[in-house]
């Protein structure tokens, strides 16, 4: 049996302005990558820019995805800034 | 083989390692990445590297697969440090060693501008008291895209 809560994770640029390098989400039933992050922007504040002017990218299960790919419960989401490595 | 690590490493010590994978290789490619002092600010003074564990890992083994199907390469190596780095500290190795010096290359390179768009590391540049979260630049995702 899966865990019935999502968790979600941030990365770099992200994980200092929102404060928050994990969190748990409960799982709700028809859940997308775009429903979440709207649901995310919604508290407000420094949360808001997850649906700002500057790209947010997304990987569930460690597998990039996009606003519409489905998040079921047990899934880990990640959102972070695009990648600067090398 | 790919290790995500604090620790430095030795280009020597990689570079025979390639060298000593078999009868059938005639070409070793290697490339390493150091800490420069100007990027986005200048004067940067150091460096701090993040990346996303287990995620990281799977993207690079991809881009090795990925190369060795598009071109004959016997053995490839990724090293990529994370963590506090200073001025010409070394931050990546990529060697590819394959029969001819043309799949050697063009697999070092690919897997080298395919790293830096796709894999999820991100850097912060320090600079005295300033710090700033490196921007992706538009010239990296250009050159990987040459690839396509």
């Amino acid at each position: 049996m899966t865990d019935a809560t999502l968790t979600i994770r941030f990365f770099a640029r992200l994980r200092e302005e929102l404060g928050t390098e994990s969190l748990q989400l409960p799982a709700t039933p028809d859940q997308t990558v775009g429903g979440l992050l709207a649901e995310l922007a919604s508290r407000g504040g420094s949360w808001a820019q997850l649906q700002g002017d500057q790209p947010v990218m997304v990987a569930v299960n460690q597998a990039m995805a996009r606003p519409s790919t489905p998040v079921n419960a047990g899934d880990e989401v990640a959102f972070f800034p695009p990648v600067t490595g090398g | 083989m790919i290790s995500i690590q604090t620790a430095d490493f030795d280009v020597g010590t990689e570079y025979q390692s390639l060298r000593a994978s078999g009868a059938g290789t005639g070409a070793v490619v290697t490339f390493s990445g150091l800490v420069r002092d100007s990027g986005d600010l200048s004067g940067v003074t150091g460096l701090f590297l993040e990346h996303y564990p287990g995620m990281t890992e799977q993207v690079i083994q991809g881009l090795i697969d990925e190369a060795s199907q598009r071109w004959h390469v016997r053995q490839a190596r990724v090293i990529h440090r994370v963590g506090r780095l200073a001025l010409s500290d070394q931050i990546v190795f990529v060697g590819v060693c394959s029969a001819h010096r043309g799949d050697a290359f063009e697999a070092c390179a690919f897997i080298m501008d395919a790293l830096k768009t796709t894999a999820p590391f991100w850097k912060k540049e320090i600079s005295g008291d300033d710090e700033h979260w490196v921007e992706q630049k538009t010239s990296d995702v250009e050159r990987s895209q040459t690839w396509g």
